[in-house]
């Protein structure tokens, strides 16, 4: 019994079964775009110690809120309040941290609670009206924007708020967002004559990068707990049933609607580690800032792989798609490459990465 | 023969006007096959999902096991041992078909003192329960959206059984099946049967019914017409009492055969 084998099912061809992995286009994308800039922009100091720092920056920046995209994505609801919540959850902080003088870790953790219960909100009003969460959410990306708005000009007349790296100054929990670490490391490779060092003035010999930004500890962390929590366990399984179809996930006792709201809480929270990141190295709050941030965290989404539809995706391939979103802004820049162009290029990728996601859904399910 | 694992006394449900179930009794054995009979808008989704805890009866008794019970949820009928298997509504095509089979039971094991999924475990006996079924897959984390209907239907009686039912629902498992993955599913009633699970088997193809049916009870309205024992009626009969008679003997004689 154990080795009949149905004649009716083809044996399916390693290539087949690899295309079904839904990291494989993020992969794809990533060698070609690596290979391209390595073709094209090698001497353009885009792979030197500065360069590879900077495009890694904006890359670990597109990651940490892709890895709440993507969880969110696969639970199938959206979030679009994303790039408001970054503006808000900044502004926040200049507020309490700046204009309240309250000490600046208080500061960040009223931001994480107020912030992750918007984000409780938002998923339980999808949850509980059934209403398409890009609707609610774009409800939100407006309500949002305009306080962050409102709040600084009400109380400062103004729309960014300054000194917060002064307030910050000494604080114990705000290095881990805005400090850096691997400095001796860095240091050593300077010395060793490995990475670039500044030649003149009063830094000389210290090494021009001199250290990993928090930033990308943190999108690396975020990557790595998602990944462990979408494929090893329970709660990964209810993830996945949860946007793959909700009644059917219902019927099996899964409880659909707590798994969505923790992954809209989940995101709100993702993108408050990116604010916190972001008021920590530019010192500043403004009100403008997460623009567009949401549709960038889907674009990388998508292009790692996941159905807009839910139900199915992964997070390194988010990861790698936020890689690719990177690597290509700061590439383009690099070679030359008037910036505008990368819309275009932005455009058509997500355009080939939703058709090919399309397809591969179809090799899954069997239909053709 | 054996006390009924659950007996519906004189179940009544109304929706605000609307009667939906007007008193209807059913005792169910372990280890027969209660095929519940009727047409469209018989009252047979009502009474199923009274009897596995979604809608509570208006009046009348349920005893499970010789205890009158009051089940607050589904998950409470699921935890005693109500399995329901929906006709479209219990596999997820993207999972794979031990994801699915473990979905909301999921396997753990401990490593450092966080939980988690134990897919080894998943994998392997998924792969037992399925060739048990008679199904061969490819591989545990083959996509369920690869699966036939039939082979779905029988995967999610497979996960019912394994996680413990002793009542398995199935609504209309048969009714979106072609002729040989009806079999299969058929089949597979008449092993779980023989394990001592009672099955009732809501349908509307009397020839599936008489198939594996032990029993029959025929609702019609709201209403049983009362439970027959296999043998003691022929598929005729059952037809007529389904459709309630009269307009059906007029079609069947225009049609020129059994519908």
């Amino acid at each position: 019994m154990a080795d009949t084998t149905d004649e009716r099912i083809k044996e399916i061809s390693p290539l087949r079964r690899a295309l079904i992995r839904p990291e494989l286009g993020g992969m794809v994308g990533t060698v070609a775009v690596f290979t391209l800039f390595a073709l094209f922009a090698f001497d353009s100091g885009m792979f030197n110690s500065q360069g590879v720092m900077n495009w890694s920056i904006v890359s670990a920046q597109f990651m940490i809120i892709a890895v709440g995209a993507c969880l969110l994505m696969i639970a199938g609801e959206f979030d679009l309040s994303v790039g408001s919540m970054i503006g808000f959850a900044g502004m926040m902080i200049a507020v309490f941290g700046v204009v309240l003088a309250w000490p600046m870790w208080i500061a960040i953790l009223i931001t994480f609670v107020i912030c992750c219960a918007l984000g409780a909100l938002n998923g339980w009003i999808v949850v509980r009206t059934g209403l398409p969460s890009f609707i609610v959410t774009l409800a939100f990306l407006f309500i949002l924007r305009g306080f962050t708005i409102y709040i600084p000009q009400t109380i400062e007349r103004k729309t960014i708020i300054g000194g917060i790296r002064d307030a910050a100054e000494g604080d114990w929990l705000a290095p881990i967002f805005g400090g850096k670490i691997g400095q001796p490391i860095f240091q050593w490779l300077g010395d060793m004559g490995v990475i670039g060092v500044f030649e003149r003035g009063t830094r000389a010999g210290e090494p021009v990068v001199d250290g990993i930004p928090m930033l990308i500890v943190w999108a690396i962390a975020l990557i790595i707990f998602g990944h462990i929590l979408l494929t090893r366990t329970r709660f990964g399984n209810w993830i996945f049933a949860a946007g793959g179809d909700a009644e059917a996930a219902r019927n099996s006792g899964v409880p659909v609607n707590k798994v969505k709201v923790l992954m809209f809480m989940f995101t709100a929270f993702c993108a408050t580690v990116f604010a916190v990141c972001q008021v920590m190295e530019f010192g500043s709050a403004g009100a403008d800032r997460g623009l567009l941030k949401e549709f960038e965290a889907i674009i990388a989404v998508v292009i790692g792989g996941a159905l807009l539809t839910g139900g199915y995706g992964s997070v390194i391939g988010a990861a790698l798609g936020a890689l690719i979103f990177g690597v290509v802004q700061q590439g383009l820049f690099f070679a030359g490459v008037e910036s505008s162009l990368f819309r275009v290029f932005l455009g058509v990728i997500l355009l080939f990465a939703v058709i090919l996601n399309t397809y591969i859904r179809r090799i899954i399910t069997g239909e053709r | 023969m054996a006390d009924p694992i659950i007996q519906m006394k004189d179940i009544q449900k109304h929706f605000g006007s609307v009667i939906a179930l007007a008193g209807v009794s059913v005792d169910v054995f372990p280890g027969e096959c209660h095929c519940l009979l009727g047409d469209n808008g018989a009252g047979k989704s009502t009474f199923i999902k009274t009897m596995s805890g979604v809608h509570k009866p208006t009046s009348g008794e349920i005893i499970f096991e010789g205890q009158p019970l009051d089940f607050a949820d589904p998950r409470d009928a699921m935890a005693a041992g109500i399995a329901t298997v929906h006709q479209h509504l219990s596999m997820i095509p993207l999972m794979s078909v031990s994801r699915n089979f473990f979905m909301g039971n999921e396997p753990m094991k401990k490593i450092a003192g966080i939980s988690f999924f134990d897919h080894d475990y998943a994998n392997r006996v998924t792969m037992e329960e399925m060739r048990k079924m008679g199904i061969n897959l490819r591989g545990p984390d083959q996509a369920v959206g690869t699966l036939s209907g039939g082979e779905r239907q029988t995967v999610a009686i497979a996960r019912a059984v394994h996680f413990g039912a002793k009542v398995l629902i199935l609504d209309e498992p048969t009714s979106a099946l072609g002729v040989r993955q009806t079999a299969n599913v058929l089949a597979t009633i008449d092993t779980v049967r023989k394990q001592g699970i009672a099955v009732v088997f809501i349908t509307h193809n009397v020839r599936h019914a008489m198939a594996v049916g032990d029993r029959f009870t025929v609702l019609n309205r709201g209403q049983t017409l009362g439970t027959a024992v296999r043998g003691e009626i022929t598929p005729e009969e059952l037809q007529d009492m389904m459709a309630g008679g009269q307009e059906m003997v007029k079609l069947e004689g225009s049609l020129g055969g059994t519908v």
